[in-house]
């Protein structure tokens, strides 16, 4: 009879293991697997080159690494501009003030928006030509900064990760301000009576409280800006030259560009063991900081 | 016998029964005639659809064969279906490869596509010789190729098409220059340049966002300078980048970039943008392909303007062109429907049907035949056929690798962050990693 429930049991799990396995693990052993052969994706034969395509990534792609860095670059802005500004909006919208539901609303539109026409748009704003951006610092006198925001490379890499922040604040907005509504009541007005002014509130009471949230969202902000590239493809295309280039960009190239799917997929589990690493560090950071 | 078994009983015999007699009645009359075959196509040109479906209803009327045009865009995704169905050996009956030549040959060389050549070569040729050569060249092996493809004609091309430059012939006028005469050599051409910027205006715009239109225009000077021979001395790796030849083609555009003859912003100009801008009266010069006309007509059908061949910057080899097939249809080898696509193909390509084709896409027609009946602006473009050349007819293809750091190391230059001879070197550094990463894999 407990035979029978467990094998019941089992047949009940037996779909969800079966989708996850033929979508999920199948396909990653695959990708391992090819990431040890040359392979044009076209031909029924593969060479087998062992770990050849890891020792060139790491040793001798030096664009790759460049992307890397130019990723960690957009992440680096997006955990501190995108995540103060979702941080102060929540704070604000926690409040008593007015119309909190229609900002809320607002905040939340550019997450929501196609990657691909968020690019589009900034794009045209960004044109050097006839670009809003510079439309406007002309008419308040500072036409001197006009530029191609663009296609020049001091500016191409910071615009794209204001605009990557700009797209991706809603997101944490809406995280920080569950986390802010959890905070007690109570805290707020016990620090009131015992002295406390809004400030120190703010610095006792919310930022304390809301570490463990800061490091959730950080680390999802890690993980989706790192593998950012739909925004970049429409703004600029990875260039000028490799100054917009990105990890998901020099793996769409191996593939499609040069037809090296064995060195894409090896450049695909490199990338997966980075940000694994990085979440990993995130992680005990976090525990130690909660310690605190 | 309890009367409810009894009636059970006699229930399941009647089913039986009148199972039986169906099933023999049926197996008994006449067999039906079998279906015409569908033929089926895979393409991803958007803007040939409709004129696709037109033929399609008229082959039909015509032979009774149904031919299925499915429209798969963007390219990209295209490119990936038919890289994945190819590994799942299910690719339609007929199909398009877009990609290097390399890309066309593991293809051939994994059986997904029939040699042609019989089929062309019938009645003393009369297929093949329809059709432009240098189009038919695209998509050929010849003997002793590099891809080690057994020779053959692999595809046929539906229409051609030749890369040049365009100039607005009302913007030539603003500038004081004369509309009928565009430049015709590199320093009359930067000259221009010298006029556009104090005129404050835009000049050449392109797709160089995109890389292989830089590509494109680099090979065009490199022709030019060097002659064909030794650019394919370099492809086989016999002659480096540093090269003072290949150093004067990169210089070329660090020279039109200081003259303001280019467009700013022309890095990470995608090609639509390039068209939006010149059909709009908002640039001077423009590089695009034959596609061109149908979509300026479309944007703006008054937009004035004339097609030139890019200025020569040496009078030591002729300019060339790219050109030949714009697009090609392949037959599936292991399609059981092979001879019928072929036919359709042959019908397709037939003057008849490629005049149509060009009427209604506003795209160079494949068969000579039909030039006779294109737009004068469109004639321009097929008048220098003769110029052009392409990679896929070349024999022996650059690494992919190779190509993206020139492609890119153009794009340095033309933003001032390199030098022509730093880019020159690094082009030369990834050229020998990758041929003796090649002799490795060998």
């Amino acid at each position: 009879m407990r035979i029978r429930d467990t094998l019941e049991n089992y047949v009940f799990v037996l779909p969800a293991v079966v989708i996850f396995s033929v979508f999920y693990i199948i396909p990653f052993v695959w990708v391992v697997q090819l990431g040890l052969y040359e392979w044009d994706g076209i031909l029924p034969t593969k060479i087998f080159v062992g770990l050849r395509n890891f020792h060139e990534i790491v040793f001798q792609d030096k664009i790759w690494w460049q992307s890397m860095w130019q990723a960690g670059y957009i992440t680096l802005i997006a955990l501190t501009l995108q995540n103060a500004l979702a941080f102060l909006l929540a704070w604000a919208c926690d409040r008593e003030i007015r119309l909190k539901n229609f900002y809320r609303l607002i905040f939340f539109i550019p997450p929501v928006l196609s990657e691909v026409v968020v690019g589009l748009v900034w794009q045209w704003i960004l044109d050097g030509h006839y670009g809003l951006l510079n439309h406007w610092l002309s008419a308040i006198g500072l036409g001197g900064l006009a530029r191609n925001w663009l296609a020049d490379p001091a500016t191409a890499l910071t615009a794209v990760a204001v605009v990557h922040s700009w797209k991706g604040f809603g997101w944490g907005f809406l995280i920080f301000l569950a986390g802010l509504q959890t905070i007690p009541k109570e805290l707020y007005e016990a620090a009131r009576v015992d002295g406390a002014n809004a400030w120190s509130s703010f610095t006792r009471v919310t930022i304390p409280l809301m570490i463990p949230v800061a490091m959730l969202v950080g680390i999802l902000t890690v993980l989706g800006t790192m593998q950012a590239f739909v925004l970049i493809i429409a703004m600029t295309g990875g260039g000028p030259a490799y100054h917009t280039q990105v990890p998901v960009l020099r793996i769409l190239a191996a593939m499609r560009g040069s037809s090296r799917f064995g060195y894409a997929c090896a450049q695909g589990i490199t990338f997966g063991i980075i940000l694994m690493a990085i979440s990993f560090i995130q992680y005990r950071f976090s525990r130690k900081a909660r310690q605190v | 016998m309890e009367p409810a078994a009894a009636c059970c009983k006699r229930f399941g015999f009647v089913v039986f029964t009148f199972l039986f007699l169906s099933v023999t009645i049926l197996g008994c009359s006449a067999q039906k005639a079998p279906a015409k075959p569908t033929i089926t196509v895979w393409h991803w040109m958007t803007d040939r659809e409709p004129a696709f479906q037109a033929l399609s209803e008229q082959y039909e009327a015509l032979s009774g064969i149904k031919v299925a045009f499915e429209l798969y865009a963007p390219s990209d995704a295209y490119s990936q279906k038919v890289r994945a169905a190819a590994q799942g050996a299910n690719l339609p009956d007929i199909f398009g490869i877009l990609g290097e030549k390399r890309d066309f040959a593991s293809f051939v060389k994994a059986g997904h596509i029939l040699d042609l050549t019989p089929f062309m070569e019938e009645n003393a040729g009369a297929w093949k010789n329809s059709l432009f050569a240098k189009s038919l060249a695209v998509n050929e092996f010849t003997p002793g190729n590099s891809y080690g493809v057994a020779p053959g004609i692999y595809g046929v091309p539906i229409d051609v098409m030749t890369i040049q430059m365009l100039y607005n012939k009302d913007l030539f006028r603003q500038l004081g220059l004369n509309p009928e005469k565009p430049p015709q050599t590199f320093d009359e051409f930067l000259s221009v340049g010298a006029k556009i910027k104090e005129a404050n205006m835009q000049g050449l715009v392109s797709g160089w966002g995109e890389m292989w239109m830089i590509d494109c225009l680099a090979n065009n000077y490199a022709f030019n300078i060097m002659g064909k021979d030794k650019v394919m001395a370099t492809l086989r790796g016999e002659v480096p980048y540093t090269d003072p030849d290949w150093v004067k083609v990169l210089t070329l555009f660090e020279q039109m970039q200081k003259s303001g003859v280019l467009a700013s912003g022309l890095v990470t100009m995608v090609n639509k943008t390039a068209e939006q801008l010149f059909a709009n009266n908002k640039a001077v010069f423009a590089f695009n392909g034959s596609w061109c006309v149908n979509v300026y007509k479309a944007m703006n059908p008054n937009l004035n303007y004339g097609a030139m061949l890019p200025p020569k910057a040496s009078d030591n080899y002729p300019m060339a062109i790219w050109g030949g097939a714009g697009s090609s249809f392949m037959v599936n080898a292991r399609s059981p429907r092979k001879e019928e696509a072929v036919k359709f193909l042959r019908w397709l390509t037939a003057s008849q049907q490629q005049a149509y084709l060009a009427e209604e896409t506003k795209n160079l027609p494949a068969n000579k035949e039909s030039l006779s009946k294109i737009p004068s602006l469109l004639a321009q473009f097929a008048k220098n056929m003769d110029q052009t050349t392409h990679p896929n007819i070349w024999g022996i293809s650059e690494f992919s690798q190779v190509i993206e750091a020139f492609d890119k190391g153009i794009q340095s230059i033309i933003i001032g962050e390199k030098t022509p001879e730093q880019v020159a070197e690094e082009v030369q550094k990834v050229k020998e990693r990758e041929l003796s990463r090649s002799r490795g894999s060998n």
